[in-house]
């Protein structure tokens, strides 16, 4: 049932009582050709362009709980593709001309606001710091524009430019960036998934991983044996514990990472704002909630959750920006379930087991990245061969020293 | 969350920071395949949920360098003991 | 003129007068009236617009899990939005104005999203807003978010300070109800260091709004003796205006204590607001419960409020808010709202149980009673004019100019929540209440699900000693006050089906029990699809009235039973916390520390330029 505004009005007049189910609740199979492991964001999109781009539909997505009830649920919503090394860049890009036609593409609104996102800095070494990432962005044919103070606050008056403790020098504004809403992306790919015959399948824990002759045959899960002749992992924060039931051991820590919002307020923020004397981004819900998070807590957690320090530097970092702030009220904060990398940097590969392809390492950024890291580890899974744009996230770059290290901070997960 | 430094008494964890996992011993580098195993040292962790040994360092306390048990789904800590050299208690 | 406020009674101090405005009306209360109060004591039902439909309501609740009542408090640099007034403690000149409309509260353009409702079910924008492509930025998405949010930021800087403490202790008593206060005793007289923190600015709780008796007197006289002798105890800090809102690792907890919102401006070097770091040994969690309503026709109506709240408006603060009020209730507790008001000499239309057999103590009363009866709708737009009664398939009208409800009571199981606990079903009190606890935490009274006086009394008593025993403090010996200890029997009602007009589960989001049988027709069944995709439980109140009502509407259509559906996630905080208390002092300049090299003075004085951050010196003429 394809939605528009005529289905709207239509079933409007019948009640609401036409519309049918966003996606089946189907039933096990006994084997499939891809079995997806992970219905977030990425393991969902997967299936979609497995299914489209390459004509693969005897496909299943397995998620334990309920689709996108990890990261893809509650993330800051952030789109941008402003990174600075060859390696991402090109893959961030192809995430973001994705985005520009998604909603079209998988009939649902995602909502999709490239409403730009704004890089404060705060000194002379770090404007030529973004210099240096801006230049580097267009020199992948990305849009990047330096903003000097004046401009920048033209831009965004409200912030702090008088009594600042790291006074504003100006910005790095991509305006292609922007936001989209986290749970219709999550739906939108789970409707177009479905709706070309792959079978999404909750409440489905994977428990084992069956290999033959150092190839994979199946899955053992809470619902039942599955063979499978391919299968992709894309669990996140989990990705340790399911690789472990292959064998393997991956430079991958699970870190917590805190988020917030603030009750709906009127519209006061246009743009995605990061702060560059701290780590803390800010943007505005279509709902009116401000949306604002910063850096991890920093130590290993399965827990969901994190700690004071934490949130105190971010709503430090909030009034700093922004000292009207005082008197808005945060509403609900939560943590989810970072796999961190060795150089920040995601991997989509194969694994040293035929048919066994690992998607991880997403950090923290793993939300824009959806629509390319779908795009390419269906690629990967029906060609057996990485996409292009994604030829340098390998899982031996740790060996080859090939590392992707955008901040320069080393083999460190929770400095990344 | 709140870390029992053995000298300082429990301390919130602000005044640590965290290096990671305890386990992992630097290898010798004389013995054969210890590329592989300072690979894997560098590298590799096994990222547990559930008891987690981590090194974690007191800089705005007594400035010791602690070995901390920590369930990483519960983050309750069971075992806290100074880091001494491989093998020591 | 107060044209509703009872000429006897409540808590308010009638010696001194303050005087208000809202919306630019000037109204009078007495010191100890909230912004509620006072506006209810006036005769004021309209107090803002809800968020999708912009339906007119009115004050719901008398505590801080309102959802309709918000209010911009003050006005310009201090101008906060999404405001409570049922927690705004009333001041003289206190102004404030309602939000979410245009031009104005009685008419308001908005409203024309209620005609059109049919059109905007749950999650109609995920099926539109598509074509053409460019309209999405364009067009839809700048009006969508300017009909979005709720109040409006001041648009200023903060003028008001914060600040940041600690605090020990061995026992932190949160709530200081009647359980809340016998757990503070119990430890208190053990010898522990406790804590006992109240959100409100009297301790006592439900014996506030209730006339209980305890020992045979009042149960205002029995909290003014606990208040003595806590204060007596050198090793107790009694916290009014001191909200706990979060549970950490390892006994921390934070706490907001509201130092100087009920005053104009914060006395000169007064903070607004402060922010606590508590870590506690132990904790007794007697956070109370919170009263749910039932789902029928225009349930929304300002003028429909729930029914402890009603009784809570007539007894603490002696305003009513109906001359001629209605009960609909399915347990023993929502007669006690007709018989306080029956007690003050408000009329009571009728109480309409959906029971067979209303509860014995109060058929002595005289209080018309319509038995086995639903509410399926209520008449009026801008007030109660009227309900429909069903009563086996005959709807017969009641006319009445208020209407309480009671759907039963959910225990306040935030904070147990928090470290990841979830809570259980259980069936005797229709409600969720603790299951596994953060480490170190005892939970009492109505947050543990005894809703029953003398059970507050015990558990408080029990849970305080024991976690004094805990912290190595010998046993206390206490003595029990007598107190009611009739059950509360109550029948499961979620929704009344005979309605036709909206039936409302969560306010301020506009969710209908339409909208949770469209997300389960659409496959969003889960409980947190169901609130994603509904936004149920999404709003400021954070679903503390809708959640549960809203899972159990979507058990019965998606034929599971509760348990299975279970619930969403509890988070901190449980009462929003403003930026400016989690900031303090380190804002502005005091954002961070300031490091100067030891050459920086020396710098200074040979006029050196010195850069942003670091403060380097380079000599004259730019050498380094």
């Amino acid at each position: 049932m394809k939605y528009s505004v005529f289905s709207l009005l239509g079933q409007a007049l019948r009640g609401h009582t036409g519309w049918t189910p966003a996606w089946r609740k189907a039933e096990p199979k006994a084997e499939y050709d891809v079995v997806i492991v992970g219905g977030g964001g990425h393991g969902l999109a997967t299936a979609y362009y497995l299914a489209k781009e390459h004509g693969v539909t005897n496909v299943a997505v397995l998620e334990k709980g309920y689709i996108g009830s990890g990261n893809a649920g509650r993330n800051t919503t952030i789109i941008r593709s402003n990174y600075l090394l060859p390696g991402n860049e090109a893959f961030y890009e192809l995430s973001m001309k994705l985005w520009e036609g998604l909603e079209q593409d998988f009939n649902y609104n995602a909502m999709v606001s490239q409403r730009g996102v704004l890089n404060l800095y705060h000194s002379d070494a770090q404007r030529d710091a973004y210099a240096r990432r801006g230049n580097a962005m267009r020199l992948h044919g990305v849009d990047a524009e330096l903003l000097d103070r004046a401009t920048v606050r033209r831009m965004v008056p409200y912030l702090d430019f008088e009594n600042a403790r790291f006074p504003i020098h100006g910005g790095l504004l991509q305006r292609r960036g922007g936001t989209a809403r986290h749970d219709a992306v999550v739906w939108g790919y789970a409707r177009g998934a479905d709706m070309r015959g792959v079978d999404i399948i909750e409440k489905c824990e994977v428990t084992g991983i069956d290999i033959r002759d150092g190839r994979v045959t199946g899955l053992d899960t809470t619902r039942g044996a599955i063979r499978a002749k391919r299968i992709g992992m894309a669990v996140a924060g989990n990705t340790s514990r399911v690789a472990a039931l292959a064998g393997l051991r991956l430079p991958i820590e699970s870190h917590v990472l805190q988020a917030f919002v603030s009750e709906g307020i009127k519209p006061a923020i246009d743009n995605v704002v990061t702060f560059g004397a701290g780590h803390f981004y800010i943007s505005q819900s279509d709902k009116g909630g401000l949306v604002f998070g910063g850096d991890i807590d920093g130590y290993n957690s399965y827990a969901w959750r994190g700690n004071m320090p934490v949130i105190e530097d971010v709503m430090e970092a909030g009034m700093a920006l922004w000292p009207g702030l005082g008197r808005i009220r945060m509403l609900r904060q939560w943590g989810g379930l970072m796999d961190m990398s060795m150089d920040g940097s995601p991997i989509i590969d194969s694994t040293s087991i035929d048919g066994l392809y690992l998607n991880c390492g997403w950090c923290y950024g793993g939300f824009k990245a959806t629509p390319a890291s779908g795009w390419c580890f269906a690629h990967l899974i029906a060609r057996d061969e990485p996409h292009g744009v994604a030829a340098a996230m390998r899982l031996d770059r740790t060996v080859t020293g090939a590392l992707i290290d955008e901040k320069g901070a080393g083999a460190q997960p929770n400095l990344h | 969350m709140r870390i029992p430094c053995p000298f300082c008494g429990p301390r919130g964890n602000d005044e640590f920071t965290y290096l990671g996992d305890a386990i992992v011993q630097r290898p010798d580098p004389a013995a054969p395949e210890a590329m592989q195993a300072f690979h894997d040292y560098v590298y590799l962790r096994e990222n547990p949920s559930g008891l987690h040994q981590e090194l974690w360092f007191h800089g705005s306390g007594c400035r010791s360098w602690l070995v901390v048990t920590r369930n990483t789904r519960t983050h309750e800590i069971s075992e806290v003991k100074f880091a001494g050299r491989r093998g020591e208690a | 003129m107060s044209t509703h406020r009872l000429a006897n009674g409540g808590l308010i101090d009638r010696a001194q007068p303050l005087s208000f405005s809202f919306d630019g009306q000037a109204y009078a209360g007495f010191a100890g009236d909230t912004l509620a109060s006072a506006l209810i004591a006036n005769g004021v039902n309209l107090i803002g617009r809800s968020f999708k439909y912009h339906r007119p309501r009115g004050i719901l609740t008398a505590g801080s899990e309102e959802p309709n009542a918000l209010v911009e408090l003050r006005t310009g640099a201090r101008r906060e939005p999404n405001t409570r007034a049922t927690t705004a403690e009333l001041y003289d000149g206190l102004v404030a104005a309602s939000q979410n409309r245009w031009p104005s509260l009685q008419y308001d353009i908005g409203a024309v999203n209620d005609w059109l409702a049919r059109f905007l079910p749950a999650g109609f924008y995920y099926k539109t807003f598509m074509w053409p492509a460019k309209f999405w930025e364009a067009v839809y998405e700048p009006l969508i978010r300017h009909a979005a949010g709720l109040g409006r930021a001041a648009g200023a800087e903060d003028p008001d300070h914060y600040e940041k403490a600690f605090a020990h202790c061995d026992v932190l008593v949160i709530g200081a109800g009647p359980a809340g206060l016998m757990a503070a005793l119990a430890a208190g007289r053990a010898g522990a260091r406790v804590i006992l923190a109240d959100e409100d600015f009297r301790l006592g709780g439900r014996l506030l709004a209730d006339r209980y008796e305890i020992d045979g007197k009042r149960g205002l006289d029995w909290v003014a003796q606990a208040e003595t002798e806590l204060a007596s105890l050198p090793d107790v800090r009694v916290m009014r205006r001191t909200a706990v809102t979060s549970v950490f690792d390892h006994g921390q907890y934070t706490a907001v204590e509201r130092v100087n919102d009920h005053v104009s401006v914060p006395p000169e070097h007064e903070p607004r607001q402060r922010l606590w770091k508590i870590v506690a040994k132990r904790a007794v969690l007697a956070a109370g419960a919170h009263e749910r309503m039932v789902a029928f026709g225009n349930n929304d109506r300002p003028g429909v409020m729930l029914a402890s709240a009603a009784r809570a408006y007539v007894n603490r603060y002696a305003a009513t808010p109906g001359r001629r009020i209605a009960v609909f209730t399915n347990n023993d507790d929502g007669w006690r709202t007709a018989a306080d008001a029956h007690a003050a000499g408000i009329e009571i239309a009728a109480v309409i149980d959906s029971r067979a057999e209303p509860p014995g103590e109060f058929r002595a009363l005289g209080i018309k009673a319509i038995t086995g009866a639903h509410v399926s709708h209520v008449h009026g737009r801008l007030g109660v004019d009227a309900i429909d009664v069903v009563e086996n398939r005959r709807a017969i009208k009641v006319e009445c100019d208020a209407l309480a409800v009671s759907g039963g009571w959910n225990p306040a199981v935030h904070l147990t929540c928090h470290l990841g606990g979830k809570p259980v079903w259980t069936e005797e009190i229709a409600a969720f209440t603790p299951g596994t606890l953060p480490p170190g935490m005892h939970v009492a009274g109505a947050a543990n699900g005894a809703l029953t006086l003398a059970e507050c009394l015990t558990g408080g008593m029990a849970a305080g000693a024991m976690a004094a025993v805990e912290c190595g403090y010998p046993m206390a010996s206490i003595s029990l006050p007598r107190a009611s200890d009739e059950p509360a029997a109550i029948a499961p009602l979620w929704h009344v089906k005979e309605s036709r007009a909206k039936a409302f589960v969560d306010f301020q989001n506009d969710v209908t029990v339409k909208d949770i049988a469209l997300a389960d027709r659409e496959g969003f069944s889960a409980v947190e699809h169901l609130k994603r995709y509904t936004t149920l439980g999404m709003a400021t109140d954070q679903g503390k009235i809708a959640n549960v009502s809203g899972l159990a509407i979507l058990a019965e259509f998606s034929g599971r039973n509760i348990p299975e559906v279970g619930t969403t996630t509890y988070r901190p905080p449980y009462v929003p916390v403003s930026f400016g208390v989690m900031a303090g002092h380190h804002r502005g300049r005091d954002f961070r520390p300031i490091r100067l090299t030891p050459s920086h003075q020396w710098a200074e004085e040979q006029g050196a330029v010195l850069s942003a951050r670091w403060r380097e010196g380079l000599a004259r003429n730019g050498q380094p």
